[in-house]
């Protein structure tokens, strides 16, 4: 029990480092990111070369220097993620939502065999590969690696948070929810502010990719399309554009998964959360912190 | 003779505030009612609850004695109302013909098994769709092009298009929302013709006007709404005199000069 | 404020199709030489592999015609649309093993599994704004897959082989590539056919309406949500005989011919087409399924160029290649039905 919680906690906060940008975006300019789980292989494959080009890293030293690829890694996916809103997404701001959707589609595939054609399709064994010693805690079974990724994904977490909450940047993104037009008006550059989203969003889910890689040791081009998904389940499931929802979104659907694979097998636990994103989008779209929107015609 | 449509007390919120505020007038059929008001009075939204688009809190619409309060907006459309939009909602990337064939979607005549076989039941249909919008097009006095997207027409066109297709949808009730605006002098005028020759086709019209030398010109009655209650009823002469909606439309300034008829 | 001058710009741009090639593409026997075409190749080539090709070829053009059904008439993205073909070809494999029965005759079971398949799928999900639709679709086309994988009647990750032929009659056996290849093109043929029939009918407009404006729509008396189920179901039809041919064609079925990319080079043959355009879907279709065999060397990169080409296309020519017309034909007014306008005409 007290396992199936702690690997529910573990997962869920890799999903919630990835639902955040997904929210984030989504939050600001009504985009459904399709790209985005692959920003988080895109950070885990930046890592990976980075890595390579260095030669083998000493084991003692691999928390070290995985913090300092992660900071590179989250600068250039960051800077991948606004390159694509650039390119793509922007001159197709006020397109019909199908093109703009297709666009995201298209995006996605080119990041995917882009990298393939680049790194060749078959999977790669990440250069650092976090180990440590396994203790009980409580009565779950937890290592080390899993606590420091732990630690890393809830700073930077709440490093969004208090920048959000408290820069005028943060507060420029939030007015731009409301109302873009209106922000304009007021001075607010509006393309900047969506770039630095989408430069905060691509680095954390970068980040989470480089955290993957490091801890399951293994990284392949498709490895964002699943997780790509959940992370959309999870910032559905908080109440999408909703920050905080995200991040409790990511733990709930961390918690489900473990849970139901735990009930009803491992082979279903991707089915089990599809499965749940359907039932809150045809239950309750606008999540558990989500507020209802009347659409007005 | 019964009334084709009857609104009764009814009302709309949008969390705190009330956009409807008991609002009832019924409409006769070949009868013109104009709802007017300032900005914001809460017209369209009335409009919407009426037609669906919104579910009012309370009270009720009649259309021809039944009950449509709260059904779904084709399910209205369906029983006989049929509406224009404040900002045009035509189809944009589709023909004027085929705009005006989607007011006339619930005459079909035709299956999918027909359109798949190409029918003669099929053929007869669909001549009879086209033929049916070119008549609306003429009725409405539309001289532009027909079998071009309509995103490419001028504004007035595509008012005309607008009401055409709501005709063709052959409805007991024509509720159009601002028809008037935007159009120049001329273009008025035949709007003005064009309500007349609509009512002698049976039908009754509720619209929600700005422009007052339409409104009393063309409408029996008259609805005044402010802040979604109504403040007056009656023919227009009885409206323009009274002292409540004057100052809805002047504010209570003594100073400000008596308005005149056409505002 | 309004423009009057438009009005007589507006009728030029119904142009005539000015060279050769352009009048060879509006032309109303285009499909009688597309047809004849794909009908006349055996005939000069019939080796195995062109014949496993242009069959290939084929079931994706009926693929692509039922993905514009809804995606292209009705505007609604399905990622999954992979999905419908899985279930018509699991469904065929199962039945006709099960019964020992040609394919032929697992069309009805096919027809009722995928129906109820597109009803699923959609009844919960075609409220759902747009963008929910298409990640949901998403979902869905996985749950299919890992269902299909997971399962013991679909034969788990190595899935379903030794399906019994298409059909035999005597000696006559249709499953023989070339005859089996002539089968697929005629079905596909008809398909391609009907669905660009239901384009140019009440219900194609009806989901033409919804697409431009739902609520326009809503307000002309159109249900929305059930024409929208229909274009689902319509697809879903497509899909489920898409996935009859495939079984019949490979006489095996397993899961892994159903993942995501699958999907996704469907859609990319609707959109690179032109979207709603039946003639630019089919040409899309082939393109997307044979450019690849032709270039051979760079298969490699062929998804990395697919991608990006979607994007350049959405950015700088959303319609696709091959835009539907959005003209038909004029008529003067005569005003005989009428009385014209009474007064006011200029």
């Amino acid at each position: 029990m007290m396992q199936l919680i702690w690997d529910g906690l573990f997962v869920g906060s890799f999903y919630a480092l990835i639902a955040l940008g997904y929210s984030m975006v989504y939050g600001i300019i009504k985009l459904l990111n399709f790209a985005h789980g692959d920003l988080y292989m895109l950070g885990a494959f930046i890592a990976f070369a980075v890595l390579s080009s260095l030669g083998g890293i000493p084991a003692s030293l691999s928390i070290g220097a995985l913090l300092v690829v992660l900071l590179l890694s989250m600068l250039l996916t960051g800077t991948a993620g606004v390159l694509i809103e650039r390119f793509a997404y922007r001159p197709l701001r006020g397109a019909p939502r199908l093109a703009v959707l297709i666009t995201a589609v298209g995006v996605s595939f080119s990041l995917e065999y882009g990298v393939a054609a680049l790194a060749g399709p078959n999977p790669k064994a990440f250069p650092i590969r976090l180990e440590g010693e396994v203790f009980n805690l409580i009565g779950a079974r937890v290592s080390l690696p899993q606590i420091v990724l732990m630690i890393i994904a809830g700073l930077l977490m709440i490093g969004l948070n208090s920048y959000i909450h408290n820069t005028s940047t943060g507060r420029a993104m939030r007015s731009i929810a409301l109302d873009r037009n209106a922000s304009l008006l007021m001075g607010i550059n509006v393309n900047s502010v969506i770039a630095r989203t989408f430069f905060i969003g691509s680095a954390l889910a970068g980040a989470a990719g480089v955290m993957a890689g490091a801890y399951y040791g293994k990284i392949d081009f498709l490895m964002g399309f699943i997780i790509g998904l959940k992370a959309f389940t999870a910032a559905v499931i908080g109440g999408i554009g909703n920050i905080k929802g995200a991040m409790l979104g990511g733990l709930v659907l961390g918690f489900v998964e473990a849970f139901g694979a735990q009930w009803f097998g491992g082979q279903w636990r991707d089915v089990f959360a599809f499965a749940v994103l359907i039932l809150f989008l045809t239950l309750r779209p606008t999540g558990i912190l989500g507020e209802r929107v009347t659409e007005r015609v | 003779m019964s009334a084709v449509l009857e609104v009764k007390d009814l009302q709309i919120a949008f969390g705190g505030v009330k956009a409807v505020d008991g609002l009832s007038f019924d409409v006769h059929a070949k009868q013109i009612v104009a709802v007017i008001g300032p900005n914001g009075a809460g017209k369209t939204s009335a409009f919407n609850c009426i037609t669906g688009f919104y579910k009012p809190t309370a009270g009720s619409v009649l259309l021809n004695g039944n009950a449509i309060t709260g059904k779904r907006p084709a399910d209205i459309a369906a029983a006989g109302v049929s509406r224009t939009f404040q900002n045009l909602r035509l189809f944009p990337d589709l023909t004027v013909l085929d705009n005006v064939r989607a007011g006339m979607h619930l005459y079909g005549g035709q299956s999918w098994a027909d359109a798949i076989f190409h029918t003669p039941r099929f053929k007869r249909s669909e001549a009879w769709y086209t033929e049916e919008a070119h008549r609306w097009l003429d009725f409405v006095g539309y001289t532009g092009p027909r079998g071009v997207p309509i995103r490419n027409l001028a504004y007035g066109q595509q008012k005309q298009v607008e009401i055409a297709r709501a005709l063709a949808r052959k409805s007991d009730l024509l509720l159009l929302d601002e028809p008037a605006a935007g159009l120049n002098y001329s273009e008025k005028q035949r709007l003005l013709e064009l309500c007349n020759r609509i009512r002698e086709l049976g039908t009754a019209i509720v619209l929600i006007e700005h422009d007052m030398g339409l409104v009393m010109e063309v409408s029996e009655r008259v609805v005044v709404m402010n802040f979604g209650k109504e403040i007056a009823e009656g023919t227009p002469a009885q409206v323009k005199a009274n002292p409540a909606v004057i100052e809805a439309y002047l504010g209570r300034d003594e100073d400000e000069e008596v308005p005149h008829g056409d505002a | 404020m309004t423009e009057n001058v438009d009005t007589t710009l507006a009728p030029k741009r119904v142009r005539p199709p000015s060279n050769w090639l352009s009048r060879l593409f509006e032309s109303k026997q285009l499909g009688w030489i597309a047809l004849a075409l794909a009908v006349a190749i055996p005939f000069i080539n019939a080796t195995p592999y062109v014949l496993n090709v242009l069959t290939t070829a084929a079931i994706f053009v009926l693929l692509a015609s039922g993905l514009n059904i809804v995606v292209g008439y009705c505007g609604l993205l399905d990622l999954g649309y992979i999905a419908f073909m899985a279930v018509g070809a699991y469904t065929a494999g199962i039945v006709s093993k099960a019964f020992e029965l040609p394919l032929l005759f697992t069309v009805p079971v096919v027809l009722v599994m995928t129906i109820l398949a597109g009803l699923i799928i959609g009844a919960p999900t075609l409220r759902l704004r747009s963008d929910y639709l298409a990640i949901v679709t998403l979902g869905f086309g996985e749950i299919t897959r890992i269902t299909a994988n997971n399962l013991a009647i679909t034969g788990g990750p190595s899935g379903i082989f030794g399906i019994p032929g298409i059909l035999k009659i005597g000696d006559f056996d249709f499953q023989q590539p070339a005859v089996f290849y002539f089968v697929t093109v005629f079905v596909v043929a008809g398909m391609v056919l009907a669905a660009a029939r239901l384009g140019k009918s009440r219900l194609g407009r009806a989901w033409r309406f919804v697409r431009e404006d739902e609520d326009a729509a809503e307000a002309m008396g159109i249900h929305t949500y059930k024409v929208k189920l229909l274009a689902y179901i319509f697809g879903a039809i497509w899909g489920g005989i898409g996935g009859v041919l495939f079984a019949g064609h490979f006489s095996a079925v397993a899961p892994q011919s159903f993942i995501f990319l699958q999907s996704a080079l469907v859609l990319m043959a609707v959109v690179l087409g032109g979207m709603g355009n039946t003639r630019g879907v089919v040409l899309g279709a082939l393109v997307i399924s044979l450019l690849p065999e032709l270039l051979r060397d760079l298969a490699e990169y062929r998804y990395l160029a697919f991608g990006i080409l979607l994007v350049i296309v959405m950015v700088f020519r959303p319609q696709g290649f091959w835009p539907a017309r959005g003209y038909e034909p004029e008529r003067v007014p005569t005003g005989d039905k009428e009385p014209a306008v009474a007064g006011g005409t200029k």
